[in-house]
């Protein structure tokens, strides 16, 4: 029973952590409607980054945390003056921006071995309390409890965020139809700067608290969660900010679990997409998703 | 800029005159490929190998002055994968006409490149293949790097004895050919030794998460914990497995892939009490071992790892044969001088190459121990 419930928990917070990572993508892919494959190499840059500060500039994590979410958001803005706006007036811009996305996370990746080299790195110990409970034979850490408690916070500071302010709605009356947005008086380019700027944020905000969590940054561990990130999306989905949490918690207690029952880890993805398959065939939008309302 | 016929002649015969200014202080090396994966999956070993390397390079280029025999290094990337490793290694023995390689950083690239150099009859020396099946290939592939069956029976012996150590749980990689060797020889000598393994677990290349399988374990409660792995793997294996609650008196065993420092930087604490089987402790007192590591420490910023010191020690092996067979250009030559190589006195200690062509140096067990590797037996 103790052995079960410990899996649960630790499903529960890796699942957590994709789900971080999804609600940041699918404001982006999801909400506008662009894919854009440099998230990825964002949350790895602002984890290294957040590192950087802590080791190298001395700050403390409480400081170094936001600034480098806010770096990572400023990545974003470069992203997407680079990568997306120029290609923005041609009838192929999403799929244009999709790979010239790729070409921006060769070089985010390269910058990255470039500047703090291939070796694995962690945070130094001590960067955030190791405290540790023991309920029984469960045991939890504060940090995980805090990567649940952010992506729970973010979760719904985001939905009232979309759904309800002026602003969120203007980013999804862009994701809908640019032309029309720009003829309600929409500033486009301002607020899809805007978009990617949050949205690489929370990648960025992401990636730090992954690599707090497994103590192992190296310029390539975006590789390792990118592919995921974008079926947490499909599964909880497409554009729904509780759907991505939950589509993350679905994914991650798969994987923990198919691990815990066959004793490796080789058919853990092969389960986990499966399980999306299975899922999207019962239901073709997604966990959270609304059907067909973006035809218009 | 305009070019006449009169400056391209002119710039023809300077280069003309340039080659042949530089072409005895050429002959007068010996040409060493050296093929590391500098990118991809091994990139973090690739990199050492090729600190450790160019340290011993300027060093010896440096004792041996202008009319002393040179080293000509020519370094080449594997990318990690054996095709690409085919082709530096084509490059390197057709193009560059090197007298000897050194690498490659992988055993699973080693097994296709290998073959090539011996068809080519070029001497090989690898510094970081330790499976079996490497020098059997061919009478001109040699190696510095011990092998995981001389390193494990040590430590599973050293676990018995002084440990008392009856049951273990075993955690894997079973995707990567290094990490599998070392699964299966821990495997043979645990049953040779009469321990019991209470379950084998699974994890593949690239993973961070290990809680799952970690906690499976925990049920069990094993004496120790094998862990077939490399160093960033082994870190966050024993740093998760203290934070599920395994507590520090079941100790987590590995072979050679644990002995980096990057161990210890990276699980920290919960790194104490690992025990590593190994071909080389970084706190060896050896006098040539002492200067190495303050070398490595003030070029590079940070200590060496057994990767970087086996390519040091592997320069410094080829440099000898080379000054023993006349400045090593006949490929023939410098193999029969390899074969030669007795006690010599290395940075992994008296080095002689068995039989086999294998290395041959005493192997060690250490203990992690005040965030430090002590070495406990020899």
């Amino acid at each position: 029973m103790g052995i079960l419930l410990q899996q649960l928990i630790n499903g529960l917070f890796i699942g957590s952590v994709y789900g971080l990572f999804a609600v940041g993508y699918t404001l982006v892919f999801g909400v506008l409607d662009m894919l854009n494959l440099a998230h990825a190499a964002i949350f790895t840059f602002a984890g290294l980054i957040a590192l950087w500060l802590v080791e190298n500039a001395g700050l403390s994590i409480w400081l170094a945390f936001p600034l480098a979410t806010v770096f990572a958001g400023v990545m974003g803005l470069l992203l997407n003056q680079v990568a997306f706006a120029p290609l923005r007036k041609r009838s192929d811009s999403q799929f244009s921006g999709l790979i010239s996305s790729i070409a921006m996370a060769i070089i985010f990746e390269a910058g990255a071995l470039g500047l703090f080299g291939a070796r694995s790195v962690r945070f130094p110990v001590g960067t955030v309390s190791a405290h540790i409970w023991h309920i029984g034979s469960v045991t939890i850490t504060l940090l995980q409890v805090g990567i649940a408690c952010v992506a729970a916070i973010l979760m719904v500071v985001l939905t009232i965020f979309i759904g309800h302010t002026r602003v969120g709605k203007a980013v999804r009356a862009i994701g809908e139809n640019e032309r029309t947005a720009t003829l309600l008086g929409i500033n486009v380019n301002g607020i899809i700067a805007l978009t990617f700027f949050v949205s690489s944020a929370l990648g960025g905000a992401a990636g730090i608290l992954f690599g707090l969590y497994f103590n192992n940054l190296t310029p390539d561990m975006g590789r390792s969660i990118e592919l995921k990130g974008l079926a947490v999306i499909i599964l909880g989905g497409m554009g729904s900010i509780p759907g991505a949490i939950l589509g993350g918690l679905a994914f991650g207690l798969s994987e923990v679990l198919t691990v815990a029952i066959t004793g490796t880890s080789n058919l853990r993805d092969a389960v986990a997409f499966t399980v999306l398959f299975v899922i999207l065939l019962i239901r073709p939008s997604g966990l959270l998703g609304r059907g067909k309302t973006r035809e218009a | 800029m305009k070019l006449s016929v009169r400056t391209l002649i002119g710039v023809a015969a300077g280069v003309f005159l340039l080659a042949s200014i530089a072409a005895p202080a050429f002959s007068a090396g010996i040409k060493i490929g050296f093929v590391f994966s500098m990118t991809g999956g091994a990139a973090v070993y690739g990199t050492a190998q090729k600190d450790g390397a160019n340290l011993a390079i300027e060093q010896i280029n440096a004792a041996a002055g202008a009319n002393g025999l040179q080293i000509v290094p020519i370094f080449e990337d594997d990318a990690s994968v054996p095709q690409q490793g085919t082709n530096v290694f084509n490059k390197l023995i057709n193009g560059d006409k090197v007298s000897i390689i050194i690498g490659p950083t992988l055993s699973n690239t080693a097994k296709t490149t290998d073959v090539i150099a011996q068809k080519a009859g070029v001497p090989v020396l690898a510094i970081s293949n330790t499976v079996s099946g490497i020098t059997e290939i061919g009478d001109y592939i040699f190696r510095d790097s011990l092998t995981e069956d001389v390193v494990i029976p040590h430590t599973v012996k050293y676990a018995k004895e002084k440990l008392g150590i009856k049951k273990v749980a075993m955690l894997y990689g079973n995707d990567d050919v290094m990490t599998k060797a070392t699964y299966e020889v821990f495997k043979k000598e645990l049953h040779a030794a009469g321990i019991q393994i209470l379950s084998e677990q699974i994890f593949a290349k690239g993973d961070r998460d290990f809680s799952p399988q970690l906690t499976q374990i925990k049920a069990q409660n094993p004496d120790a914990i094998i862990a077939a792995a490399l160093a960033e793997e082994a870190s966050g294996i024993a740093s998760q497995a203290r934070q599920l609650g395994i507590p520090k008196t079941v100790r987590i065993i590995g072979g050679n892939g644990l002995n980096s420092p990057g161990l210890i930087k990276n699980a920290g604490d919960a790194a104490e009490g690992t025990i590593v089987g190994a071909a080389w402790n970084i706190s060896s007192t050896a006098p040539l071992n002492v200067k190495f590591v303050s070398d490595f420490t003030k070029k590079y910023g940070h200590a060496p790892d057994q990767f970087a010191t086996q390519a040091y020690a592997g320069v410094h092996i080829v440099y000898q044969a080379a000054k023993a067979s006349n400045g090593g250009a006949d490929r023939k030559a410098l193999r029969e001088a390899l074969l030669k190589i007795k006690n010599m006195d290395t940075v992994l200690g008296r080095f002689s190459f068995t039989e086999g062509r294998d290395a041959n140096h005493a192997a060690i067990v250490q203990e992690v121990k005040g965030g430090k590797f002590v070495v406990t037996s020899n």
